[in-house]
């Protein structure tokens, strides 16, 4: 039957464009994200220009954006107000969830859990266009003569509810939200079949105690994904109607000037579209991070040659993370006057997620703890995702007292909170997966030597950028202000945003090493061996070469788990998942943080059937 | 022909069919769509200046179109699995007709708000405030989005059961058909209750 692979006659496009490999569609979310990602990075360095130099000319901008949007090189506020909302959807979205979990889910979950493609390689393939048209509407919405949506990535109505509330709220705002609909049917087609290729196709012995903690998180993310998505599907299409059809879900008494008047909408809720969004937002911000902590997880095993300390207590902590995610979204919501008992009861479940998010450090740490370190470039950035993890985490616990919140809500203290747990964490996540599993896709290895002057640069100047805006927090600065020349208690601020906007310049220009470093590799790179960094999982026996199918012969079969680096009495320091136990297995494999029992190990066994007999008997459903 | 050889790979070993697995996903992320807007109607009713109606009577002769209906399908994927293949094709003739029947009650029962006044949005013409009437309509509408997207389904596996192409050794196409149509059914059961109960709340 594995004969069949590469026979069929391949295309250009069959091959590149509308292929339905999931190696290919995995190069194709990495690409993407990566052109969207230097669009965000570049909006940033931009209105960045704005807050420290609130009255020099640019003629940059001018040139970027003609006289309407920066007349005179400076830019127009509403259109400030549009980078930053655009900015910041492009990096939560289009980045950090298509660009990290739609790459490396595609990448590894059918290569590390032995399956030949995902479930249904066409809704995979489907998953991508989806957010490829999605990218380009969204975009697109830079070029209308009104403006992209402008009221912050949150989109909170009524600014986004009603088309006559700013220039940004007419066309951008329907084009956003329309990228936004067509995001989520990618999400969804793509989680749905995350989930169904872990649960039903792992190869033969793969229970799920022995899937790689990266497949673990990949598997909570598209389930957090698949239960959050539809609610905000469920907001945007309320708001759609609010804006096309004339309902007033979000929309209540509302009065225009410039002889507008007062408006025939009544008995709306803007409150409703806020709970129905960080219903979302914040399962969403943990759909960012899981997969970055799961590539750590694997990326910092490897290389401190150890076995991960604590695998029982990754997979617990990482689905309680998971189902916490559902139950602290009002913490986003503490002054918009909630019954104080409801704000406690958030506050509670809002601290409590910090214990599992703690237990996640403390095991990185103890596994990075008398390791034999390699210090690669995939290396450097697992670190430093663990650093980033710890400043940005602490900051949460000061947000998530209602109390405190009340004084930092929408200042410049939650931006720092966001940028260091989300922004640079997941990021840095994200280039670890790139630099470790480069050689997997491309057969070759990126240079060490930039990959160190990106990680340095990167490091110094994310932490320059973001740590001072704690202390402007603190001050009360707030957020989302085009210009603070008009308060003057601000002034003495002016000299730090002009520190961070030249720190932000550094980090973007960093980024361009990196572009480099990526790019030339792709054909220039060193030629990378097999398994260059003599790791465990199943995707560094498949062949490199672009194969349908992953495996030419039969699926490699299981028979550990695979973390069992360094063990006593062998030759090599890491022993693959598929090598079998031979005789005394016993001594060898009882390591002292093992948790898989050694009876577990001994043969490939088919522990997974017993997860669908449960759901089986559970919902009545037979085998089809 | 790698999809068949992959599936064969995996099919064996008593787990689910993965596409019947990924339509049990596919459902999971609907009834969140519903749970979500569900609770939205929650939130928003709690809140006061909301007008109490009565859903239209017709809403009854959908319900036991559903309930027929759902009976039916369960009737035919029974019969396909014991190679009845005459009563397969009843079985999802008359599914198709009662959920054809269950779409033009709905056309009454939206007839029949529409004569009270009860419209989608003010522009129509009902008078401000009438959000209850904005929620209770966007949710028989977007139910009747996704049962057509069954009548569809149904339709293709009444014409592969003319065709003699569903039987014993073929069941996945009426095994996921039944569970979707289940899925639309218990969601219509499941909304109708929660706005007959819900304001009385
Ligand atoms: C220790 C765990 C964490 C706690 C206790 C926590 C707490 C909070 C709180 C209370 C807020 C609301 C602040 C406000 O708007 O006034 C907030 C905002 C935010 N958090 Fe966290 N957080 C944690 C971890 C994370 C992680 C891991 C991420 C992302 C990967 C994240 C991303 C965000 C984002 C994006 C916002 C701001 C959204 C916005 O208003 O634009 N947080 N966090
Ligand atoms: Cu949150």
């Amino acid at each position: 039957m594995s004969n069949d692979h590469g026979h069929h006659k391949e295309t250009f496009i069959s091959k590149y464009v509308f292929s339905m490999d999931h190696k290919m569609i995995s190069k194709q979310f990495l690409i993407t994200g990566i052109i969207m990602g230097v669009m965000g990075v570049a909006m940033s360095i931009l209105f960045r220009l704005q807050l420290a130099w609130p009255d020099t000319s640019f003629p940059i901008l001018n040139w970027l954006f003609g006289d309407q949007w920066a007349p005179e090189g400076r830019l127009d506020s509403g259109f400030y107000m549009g980078l930053v909302t655009i900015h910041g959807t492009i990096m939560v979205f289009y980045v950090l969830t298509a660009g990290l979990s739609g790459t490396f889910s595609n990448l590894l979950i059918p290569l590390q859990v032995g399956a030949r493609d995902m479930a249904s390689p066409f809704m995979n393939m489907l998953s991508y266009w989806f957010f490829f048209l999605s990218s380009v509407v969204l975009m697109s919405s830079m070029f209308v003569s009104t403006g992209p949506a402008s009221g912050g990535w949150t989109i909170y109505p009524p600014l986004s509810a009603l088309a006559k509330a700013m220039p940004g709220s007419g066309l951008g705002m329907t084009l956003w939200l329309i990228a936004i609909i067509l995001f989520i049917v990618s999400a969804l087609l793509g989680g749905i079949n995350y989930i169904t290729t872990v649960l039903n196709m792992r190869t033969k012995g793969m229970s799920m105690n022995r899937m790689p903690l990266t497949i673990w998180a990949f598997l909570l993310t598209a389930i957090l994904g698949l239960l959050s998505f539809p609610v905000l599907l469920g907001g945007g299409l309320l708001l759609m109607f609010d804006r096309l059809a004339g309902t007033s879900f979000y929309l209540s008494d509302i009065f225009l000037g410039g002889g507008i008047g007062a408006l025939e909408q009544s008995g709306g809720s803007p409150i409703l579209f806020q709970h129905l969004f960080w219903f979302l937002g914040h399962p969403e911000v943990y759909i960012i991070i899981m997969p970055a902590l799961g590539i750590t997880s694997e990326v910092i095993a490897v290389n401190s040659r150890k076995p991960i300390f604590g695998y029982t207590a990754m997979v617990i902590s990482l689905i309680g993370i998971a189902v916490l995610s559902f139950l602290v979204w009002g913490h986003h919501m503490f002054i918009t006057g909630m019954n104080p008992f409801l704000g406690t009861v958030f506050l509670i479940m809002t601290l409590i997620i910090a214990v599992p998010s703690a237990v996640k450090t403390f095991n990185y740490l103890a596994t990075l703890w008398k390791g034999s370190i390699r210090f690669t470039n995939g290396m450097m950035f697992a670190i430093g995702l663990v650093s980033f993890f710890i400043t940005g985490g602490l900051t949460g616990l000061f947000l998530g007292n209602a109390a405190l919140d009340i004084s930092l809500h929408d200042t410049y203290f939650v931006v720092a909170h966001f940028h260091l747990v989300m922004g640079s964490s997941a990021i840095f996540g994200m280039m670890a997966g790139i630099y470790h599993w480069f050689p997997r896709m491309f057969g070759r290895t990126m240079n060490k030597t930039l990959g160190y002057i990106h990680f340095w640069l990167t490091f110094i100047s994310a932490y320059m950028v973001f740590f001072p805006m704690h202390f402007q927090g603190l001050a009360g600065v707030p957020r989302r202000y085009y210009t603070f020349d008009i308060l003057p208690e601000f002034a003495p601020w002016l000299d730090v945003n002009v520190f961070i906007t030249m720190a932000a310049i550094l980090g973007g220009v960093a980024q361009i090493i990196f572009l480099w470093n990526f790019f030339s590799s792709i054909f220039a790179g060193e030629k990378s061996s097999q398994n260059p960094w003599g790791a465990n999982t199943l995707e560094w026996t498949s062949p490199v070469e672009h194969i349908h199918g992953n495996w030419p012969g039969e699926i490699p079969t299981v028979y550990r788990w695979p973390y069992d680096y360094s063990l006593p009495d062998m030759d090599e320091d890491f022993v693959p998942q598929n090598v079998p136990d031979e005789g005394s297995s016993e001594e060898i494999h009882v390591t002292p943080v093992n948790p898989v029992s050694s009876d577990a190990k001994k043969e490939p066994e088919e522990s997974n059937v017993m997860f669908f007999t449960m759901v089986k008997n559970w919902f009545g459903l037979g085998r089809a | 022909m790698i999809r068949a050889a992959q599936m064969e790979e995996y099919n064996n070993n008593g787990k689910m069919h993965p596409k019947k697995f990924s339509l049990v996903l596919l459902i999971v992320g609907m009834t969140m769509l519903f749970l979500g807007l569900t609770s939205a109607f929650l939130v928003r009713e709690a809140e006061g200046n909301w007008l109490h109606f009565s859903l239209p009577p017709q809403f009854v002769g959908s319900t036991v179109a559903v309930v027929i209906s759902s009976l039916s399908m369960y009737f035919a994927y029974y019969s396909a699995k014991k190679d009845n293949l005459k009563s397969v094709t009843i079985g999802m003739a008359v599914t198709l007709v009662a959920g054809l029947s269950f779409v033009y009650f709905q056309y009454l029962g939206f007839n029949d708000m529409a004569d009270r006044g009860i419209y989608f949005s003010p522009a129509n013409g009902s008078a401000g405030g009438l959000v209850s009437g904005s929620f209770v309509i966007m949710f028989i509408a977007l139910h009747l989005l996704h049962l057509l997207g069954g009548i569809i389904f149904v339709t293709v596996v009444l014409v592969k059961s003319l065709m003699l192409k569903v039987h014993k050794k073929d069941t996945l196409s009426i095994s996921m058909c039944n569970t979707y149509w289940h899925f639309v059914g218990v969601l219509w059961i499941y909304l109708y209750l929660f706005l007959n109960f819900a304001p009385q709340l």
